[in-house]
């Protein structure tokens, strides 16, 4: 493998494949653990997925490319995940979603800010339909939203 | 022993009171306390979801069961000075009652949760979900202490004889899918949890995980001794942190306490329970999907028969059952079948939890007997309508759903009724529409959705759904012709038709339920080329009338500079430059902005 993963990251793989590299239907778990270690799933770190427990790398690529929660490419230091569920749309998601893009200075077609700073995406609905509508930064719900206060909330991870 | 406390304090720590503030309560009531020598009196304590969340964070104060709405991390000075010490409640953090505004100390008074009947969600609110003590202090494990001590046979016929139904979408009765997991051949056989909870707009499953873990680990393991199974697995969406958490915990305690592992209560029956986090699909809901998940594949649904009771995880029997019905288990073994069977429909037995957002005021999570109205639920539980509105209708079942008009708010609810309604059960969520919502946005918004999580296997599915979204788009944008009403209706018969899951069988539902009781909506896209709602924005055009004082805030608002105009001047928009985004609108102070 290049230069480009640290050794320890390295490292911290072999060491979820060797725990559960072995158990039935292991597939998903060490990729989720995997992107958890070096935030998204490069092509390299699949490929040594694949030796280690024996799935060919189509399948990997398969299963990868099924689940939103799986990402190929690099992704930003914070994750805003921006609620789209029923109530949040009649609710005026679609706002939020906008100022969002505004503030963090994405056109439609992208997610991720030039610095790494944050991706954006969006969600089916994180069940919290009482506050709609809402966001996730990261592990942190802000709900009852207004356009005004996406700079603020933003502000916060900057 | 622990020394009793002469008083408890409540603060929810479900995933609503934490984002509106009550990790930082917690913590300083514990500070005040100690603070004031009173750690041993009174003792805080963090509980699951209350269900109103919009009006949290929500702190209760026990032995008198008064309700604090909106708790502010400045407002627990005042709990601790005047309530806990001196006696004395305080007035204006007090629940309000939307219709009246008249405020309401005693939590059983309020009217959401007085026509409520908590029976999956009886612990929600009221126990640490971290403590099995206080989960085993109310109740907890009784159940499954009774089961153990009957034949699975009669365990099954207990629940068939409470009539519980899945509560998951499908209304499959429970006891039935039971018997043909205990009835299928094999010696190694698996209970299984969907925890997917993933119709927008429904999240009682995740108030269940989040508020009592415990009572769905007895649910299963209950379930795993009737059928004969050894091993049991939860999927859970992975977008529930907090529920992934509190099952780990209840699985350890369970364990070390054994109630879980080997030989549980002596009774020489084992069960374990693995946690499966989800990986952000919603097909995975369906049952085939998610086995072919946690096996580690692509969440793809397969053609039943076989159904998953004869050949499911890893090709062995298995039982699938929703978090809510197994949160009814413990206590349908625990009170008997008959008391469950004796609330309800003659088809819908027991309760049903659903999930109110939308245009309400009290929007949250009731637990009521079938058969209640959709009018109850809205106006009494519900509060209504906020900001003077008008009801248009409320969808129900999510992206599988339909919407319910205001000609059927009497409508007595169970499965078939709303079925029969072009509606359906589905998990339970429930959004209000006011008369600002567009019922043809609504439908789209629901297949793109469902075009969206259509895992493409079957291609009525992934084709069809596209198609009626470009129809639909192409009618929002005012481009829409008479001949797409048919279209819709012919598209969304083949759909239904042909589609291998329930997915693409039902994704057609919220068109033809909107087509149904607003076809007017549609025709006014086409033909008049208006939103009656004025939601749709190609049929949208904002002006500046003569209140305009030229202050220059909606120039300043407005992302695409389309607003001109000199100081103290009228400014005008160019309607060329607008994208409609109604930000100069929202910042204008002198209402001079029109829309239309």
């Amino acid at each position: 493998m290049g230069e480009k993963f640290a050794e320890k990251d390295l490292v911290k793989l072999d060491g979820v494949l060797a725990d559960l590299g072995s158990q039935k239907g292991t597939l998903i778990p060490v990729l989720q653990k995997a992107q958890e270690i070096f935030g998204y799933l490069p092509r390299e770190v699949l490929v040594r997925i694949s030796e280690k427990i024996k799935v060919p790398i189509s399948q990997i690529y398969g299963v990868v490319t099924f689940y939103a929660q799986f990402h190929l490419m690099p992704r930003g230091k914070n994750i805003v995940r921006s609620c789209q569920g029923t109530a949040c749309h009649v609710r005026g998601a679609k706002g939020i979603l906008a100022e969002l893009r505004r503030q963090l200075g994405l056109g439609e077609e992208e997610s991720t800010t030039k610095d790494l700073g944050f991706t954006l995406e969006t969600v089916a609905c994180i069940g919290c339909c009482g506050l709609a509508p809402v966001l996730m930064v990261n592990d942190e719900t802000h709900g009852r939203l207004v356009p005004d206060a996406i700079k603020g909330i933003l502000d916060q991870y900057r | 022993m622990e020394k009793l406390a002469r008083a408890h304090v409540l603060c929810c720590g479900g995933t609503g009171c934490s984002s509106s503030g009550s990790k930082e309560i917690i913590p300083a009531f514990k500070e005040k306390l100690a603070a004031r020598g009173m750690s041993d009196e009174v003792k805080v304590v963090e509980t699951g979801c209350h269900g109103l969340c919009e009006l949290g964070p929500l702190v209760i104060v026990y032995p008198e069961g008064v309700f604090y709405t909106k708790v502010k991390v400045s407002d627990v000075d005042e709990i601790v000075e005047t309530h806990l010490i001196k006696g004395r409640v305080i007035e204006r953090l007090l629940f309000r009652e939307p219709a009246t505004l008249a405020s309401v100390p005693d939590y059983d008074d309020i009217a959401f949760y007085k026509k409520q009947h908590r029976y999956a969600l009886v612990n929600c609110g009221h126990i640490n979900p971290e403590s099995m003590e206080e989960y085993i202090g109310a109740e907890g494990y009784e159940g499954l202490a009774k089961a153990l001590s009957m034949t699975p046979e009669d365990v099954i016929a207990e629940v068939k004889k409470s009539g519980l139904r899945g509560r998951g979408g499908g209304g499959f009765p429970t006891g039935n899918k039971w018997q043909f997991t205990r009835n299928a051949a094999g010696d190694k056989k698996y209970v299984i949890c969907n925890a997917d909870e993933g119709d927008p707009g429904a999240f009682m499953d995740r108030s269940v995980l989040e508020g009592d873990p415990h009572r769905v680990l007895e649910g299963m393991i209950i379930c795993g001794y009737a059928v004969g199974a050894d091993e049991g697995y939860i999927y859970c969406r992975a977008e529930y942190p907090l529920a992934i958490r509190r099952l780990q915990g209840a699985i350890k305690q369970a364990m070390d306490a054994g109630l879980l592992g080997e030989n549980i209560l002596g009774s020489g029956f084992s069960f374990t329970i693995h946690i499966k986090e989800g990986a952000g699909a919603f097909v995975c809901g369906e049952e085939t999907a998610l086995i072919a998940s946690i096996e580690g594949r692509r969440g793809m649904p397969r053609p039943r028969p076989p159904f998953p009771a004869n050949s499911g995880l890893w090709g062995k029997p298995s039982n699938i059952n929703n978090v809510e019905t197994f949160a009814n288990i413990p206590s349908i073994m625990r009170d008997g079948g008959d008391y469950f069977a004796s609330q309800g429909t003659e088809t819908s037995k027991g309760t049903k939890v659903f999930a109110l957002t939308g245009k309400i005021n009290n929007t949250g999570l009731a637990e009521v007997p079938m058969g209640i109205t959709m009018r109850e639920i809205i106006y009494d539980i519900g509060g209504g309508i906020p900001n003077g509105k008008k009801f248009k209708a409320v969808q129900i079942g999510g992206p599988s759903g339909g919407c319910l008009p205001e000609q059927l708010l009497d409508l007595a609810i169970d499965y078939e009724s709303l079925t029969k309604a072009g509606a359906m059960m589905g998990s339970g969520g429930l959004v209000v529409m006011d008369e600002t919502t567009c019922m043809v946005d609504v439908a789209r918004y629901f297949l793109n959705f469902t075009q969206d999580e259509s895992c493409g296997k079957c291609t009525p599915c992934r084709e069809g759904t596209k198609r009626m979204l470009e129809i639909l788009n192409r009618i929002c944008d005012g481009k829409g012709t008479e001949e797409d009403i048919p279209l819709l209706e012919s598209l969304a018969k083949s759909i239904k038709a042909g589609s291998l899951c329930a997915l693409g069988q039902t994704a057609p539902n919220p068109v033809l339920s909107t087509l149904n009781f607003f076809r007017n909506e549609y025709e006014a896209h086409i033909r008049d080329h208006k939103c009656p709602a004025g939601v749709c924005t190609a049929f949208l055009g904002y002006t500046i009338t003569d209140n305009c004082r030229g202050c220059g805030l909606c120039k300043k608002a407005c992302p695409v500079e389309a607003i001109s105009g000199e100081v103290k001047a009228k400014h005008v928009i160019d309607p060329e430059k607008c994208i409609k985004c109604g930000a100069c609108q929202a910042k204008c102070p002198f209402k001079a902005i029109d829309k239309g």
